[in-house]
Parts: structure tokens; C-alpha cells; sequence
């Protein structure tokens, strides 16, 4: 860092920066009709909303068990799945692999387009094709892993060491040897470490998937909360929160004694 | 890494690790498939081969291109309150700031992992009755959740900066306040812009879906088509969504390279 990088050097610069953002802010709230008095003036709103929401119903717990058993098995079949399909994919994606530019960005170019739909609209476009419940759940989850993980899979291959490719090249090994031998033993590591990274994210997003119909525990979620009944939306989540930190935890010990 | 190099101890994880796919893979509940039928998704996939361009744009405020707009205002309005309210929590919660007072780090922490752990989802619906549905529900769910997810990776930042340039300044005779603005804010203000821009691609993708719950944006139109099986004008709300996170992501890393 040098001295000219400081705040006081360049300042029209950083004036015209704040004035585009001040833009940004005036144009969007007038975009949006944000009126942030609402919030103060409606907090009676609020507070009887928290009046409930903060006496959880925990004789429902029992009830909720199943479910929650249910979207985490969705989670775990939808990673592995997507995770297998995007292994031969993210080696297509990589020069390394292919030897070809063109095939590897057409292939990019879509892994690209199918990590761009949010994976809420993934599941309800599911949902009304397939069918409400849990295989569409399934579908949904595997799809989105599919793009998330196939993407940071391609930059890991990407960036390994060229050595070994050349060296089993050179005594005469074949596409398939070299990918066995040479590339594949070098990123197994980050692999396994993507793969629980991506089911740590669906089990966060699969709680909500069934609010569209895609089975689990967010089907009964989006009961309780079109009756109302906000003791057991706060059951709910919490559960879900506990599922999800005991989730993050377990899957931080073995990443780590993976790597 | 040969076959018969393998340990025996693996083998056993990855059998039980087989037998648990497998165990998954049985007890799903397949039921809902058996309402697919081929014709139906021949149906589904003639309908998507057919945008209606007709719905781009018509001049009434409710068409592709003002919603898309609008999405973007809520991503942005949300990215940017977030952004703001998120400094404040970072000087409270980076443990660097307060080495007298490390309990004073730990409540900033821990407000900032309850406020990160609810889903947006949640959040929207939450808003929606507080403020009643429209778009500024969704800008108020989407800047709440990204105070959490920003105070995270800024109080990171933070901590993990260089100590060296701090004590550099601290030894001319700096105080407090004079590190924080000559040192760490022009330190910090790049890579917090680089997070705030990768928290906009982030909002965007998000509004485009809290519309499911009435909170705004282009989920609302697309949530309806759905259910009403038009299949056209789902195709093209969800061409608009994909072409403008496209060229969102596109636009943002070029600017984030430039920022590095």
C-alpha cells in the first residue's frame, strides 16, 4: 500500500463514486416505493408477531422428527447425485481434459446458464412439471449442486500441476490413464471437500424448498404459517437452525480430517 | 495411487457410506413421479420453445421489463443498507478493535450469526407482515439477512489484516482514529466493495425468487404462470431472469478484477 492509495489522494474520484451511489439509492427507493417510516409506524405489527413467535410449541417436536429426517436424506441423495454428474462435466470443461478451447467453453457457457437460476424457481418449475414431494426435491437439489460444484470443480483441475500429465503422457499412457493417474489423484482432496461444502448448502436450502411443494420440512412450514399458528413456525425454524449448525459442525471435522 | 494401494480402513467408510446411498436411495418416497406422464412433458418442453414476447414489455408496469427493474432496485436498496449497517457491526464484532474488551467482540459475533442464520425466506415472510407485501418487504428482508452474511466477512477481513502496517502508523504517533482512516479504511475498502458486489449478485438471484411469498419482484408473475401452466410465459420470465444474472455476473467480475 503506498500513500496515493489513501482517501485524501483522488478525491473527485471517490465524490463521483459517492454521487453514483447516492443515485443507485435514490433511484432504487423510488423504484421500489420503500417507505422506511412503515417499519417504526407499523411495529405493533412486529412486536405481536414476536409476542408469539417467542413461546415456541414444543410439544410438536415429535411430529417434526420425520420430516426433518426426510430433507435430510433429500439433501444427501441430491448432493451425491449432483455431485456425480458433475464430475465427468467439470472435466469436459477444462482445456486439460479436452485439448479442445471450443467444446470447453460451449460446456462452461452452460454450466454457467444452469447455475443462474435460483434454485427456489428451479423447484417450483419442478414441481409443476414432475409432481409435489420428495423425488422432485431430490431433482431439484441435484440440479443446482450440479452447477454449483461442477463450477468450483473445473477451476481446481484447472489449477493443478502439469508434471504428472506430461510424464504419464510420455510413457504412453492413453486419455483415461491420465485422467486416473494424473489428474484425478492430485484434486480428490478439494473434491471431497466441495462435496460437503455443497451439502451443507442444500441442507440450508432444502428447508425451504418445501415451501414450493418439494417435500420436507418445509412443507409443513408453509402450513403453519398459512394457518397462522406462529408457535410452530418458531418450533420449526428452530429446529431447523439446530439441524443446520449441527450439520455445519460435523461436516467441519471431517473436511477437516480430509485435508 | 494404485487400487491395491488402498487402505482396508477405506474400503469399510466407503461401504458404509454405499450402504447409506443405498438406504436413502430405497426409502424415498417415489409416489409424485407416477403423476408424470411423456405427453405432459412434451407439452411442458413445446410450451418453453415458445417465449411470449409480447409480455417484454406493454407499457403497464407489469410487464418483464419493469419487473426485472424492479428486482434489481430491491437487490440493490437491500445490498446497500446491508453494506452500510454492516460497518457499524464489524467495529463492534472484530476482536483486533477490541483487545481491552473481548466480550464486546463475541455479543458483535453473535448477533451477526443470528442475524445470518434465519433464511431470506424467512425473513420475507416475517417483513410481509410487518410492512405488507410489495417490494419493499423484500428490500428489508434482503438487507437484514445481508447484514449478517457482510458483518461476517468484513469482521474477517479485519482480523486477518496485516498487523504491520497498524504498527507502523501506531509508531509515528498515531492514534486510534488516525490508523482507522489512513491504515485500515484505504486497506479494506477495496476488498469490502469486492463483497459488497458479490452480495448484489447474490441479492438479485434472491429477489427474483421472495416474490414467491409476495414480497416483490419477478417471483410473483413467474410463481403464477407456473401454477396456471403457461408455459410461454414462464419461458420468458425465465429467459429474463437467466440473461440478466447472466450479464450481472459478467459485469460485477470484470469490475471486481479490476478491484484486486
Amino acid at each position: 500500500m503506498k500513500l496515493r492509495d489513501t482517501v485524501h489522494f483522488h478525491l473527485y474520484k471517490h465524490l463521483l463514486l459517492l454521487i453514483f451511489l447516492l443515485l443507485c439509492f435514490q433511484s432504487s427507493v423510488w423504484i421500489t416505493g420503500a417507505d422506511f417510516t412503515k417499519i417504526w409506524t407499523n411495529s405493533n405489527q412486529m412486536t405481536a408477531f414476536f409476542a408469539r413467535f417467542l413461546h415456541p410449541d414444543v410439544r410438536y417436536i415429535p411430529k417434526l422428527l420425520l420430516p426433518l429426517l426426510k430433507t435430510l436424506q433429500m439433501s444427501f441423495l441430491g448432493t451425491i447425485i449432483g455431485v456425480a454428474m458433475a464430475l465427468p462435466f467439470s472435466l469436459l470443461a477444462t482445456t486439460v481434459f479436452t485439448e479442445n478451447r471450443w467444446l470447453s467453453i460451449v460446456i462452461r457457457f452452460i454450466l454457467g446458464l444452469i447455475r443462474t437460476v435460483p434454485n427456489l424457481l428451479l423447484a417450483a418449475l419442478f414441481v409443476a412439471i414432475v409432481g409435489i414431494g420428495e423425488a422432485t426435491g431430490v431433482l431439484t437439489i441435484a440440479v443446482f449442486t450440479f452447477g454449483m460444484v461442477s463450477q468450483l470443480m473445473f477451476q481446481a483441475i484447472e489449477t493443478i500441476d502439469q508434471a504428472p500429465i506430461e510424464a504419464a503422457a510420455a510413457v504412453g499412457a492413453n486419455k483415461w490413464q491420465i485422467t486416473i493417474y494424473a489428474i484425478l489423484p492430485q484434486v480428490m482432496g478439494q473434491f471431497a471437500s466441495y462435496t460437503f461444502y455443497a451439502f451443507e448448502v442444500n441442507v440450508r436450502a432444502s428447508t425451504v424448498l418445501g415451501y414450493v411443494g418439494a417435500g420436507g420440512i418445509g412443507v409443513i412450514l408453509n402450513a403453519s404459517l398459512a394457518l397462522m399458528n406462529y408457535e410452530r413456525v418458531s418450533i420449526i425454524i428452530l429446529l431447523i437452525l439446530i439441524t443446520v449448525a449441527v450439520v455445519d459442525f460435523c461436516s467441519e471435522r471431517v473436511r477437516r480430517a480430509f485435508l | 495411487m494404485m487400487v491395491k494401494d488402498i487402505k482396508k480402513r477405506t474400503w469399510v467408510w466407503c461401504s458404509i457410506f454405499m450402504a447409506f446411498v443405498l438406504l436413502a436411495l430405497l426409502t424415498l418416497d417415489y409416489s409424485s413421479l407416477s403423476t408424470f406422464s411423456l405427453t405432459m412433458g412434451q407439452e411442458v418442453i413445446r410450451g418453453l420453445s415458445k417465449p411470449d414476447w409480447s409480455f417484454f414489455y406493454d407499457g403497464s408496469g407489469e410487464d418483464l421489463f419493469s419487473l426485472l427493474l424492479l428486482t434489481l432496485a430491491i437487490a440493490c436498496l437491500g445490498t446497500l443498507i446491508a453494506a452500510v449497517l454492516a460497518i457499524p457491526i464489524t467495529l463492534i464484532s472484530a476482536a483486533n478493535l477490541w483487545q481491552s474488551a473481548p466480550w464486546v467482540a463475541k455479543i458483535g459475533k453473535m448477533i451477526c450469526n443470528v442475524l445470518r442464520a434465519f433464511p431470506e425466506l424467512v425473513y420475507a415472510i416475517i417483513f410481509v407482515k410487518v410492512v405488507g407485501p410489495g417490494p419493499f418487504a423484500g428490500v428489508m428482508a434482503i438487507g437484514v439477512h445481508q447484514i449478517g452474511m457482510l458483518g461476517k466477512l468484513f469482521t474477517e477481513e479485519m482480523e486477518a489484516m496485516n498487523d504491520h502496517l497498524i504498527e507502523e502508523a501506531q509508531a509515528v504517533g498515531a492514534n486510534f482514529w488516525q490508523t482507522m482512516f489512513f491504515v485500515r479504511v484505504p486497506y479494506l475498502a477495496p476488498i469490502y466493495s469486492s463483497f459488497a458486489l458479490n452480495h448484489f449478485e447474490i441479492a438479485v438471484r434472491s429477489a427474483a425468487t421472495l416474490g414467491l411469498v409476495g414480497a416483490g419482484g419477478i417471483g410473483a408473475p413467474l410463481i403464477f404462470a407456473i401454477q396456471t401452466r403457461t408455459w410461454s410465459k414462464v419461458s420468458i420470465i425465465l429467459l429474463g431472469v437467466v440473461v440478466t444474472v447472466f450479464l450481472l455476473d459478467q459485469l460485477t467480475g470484470i469490475i471486481r478484477k479490476k478491484l484486486r
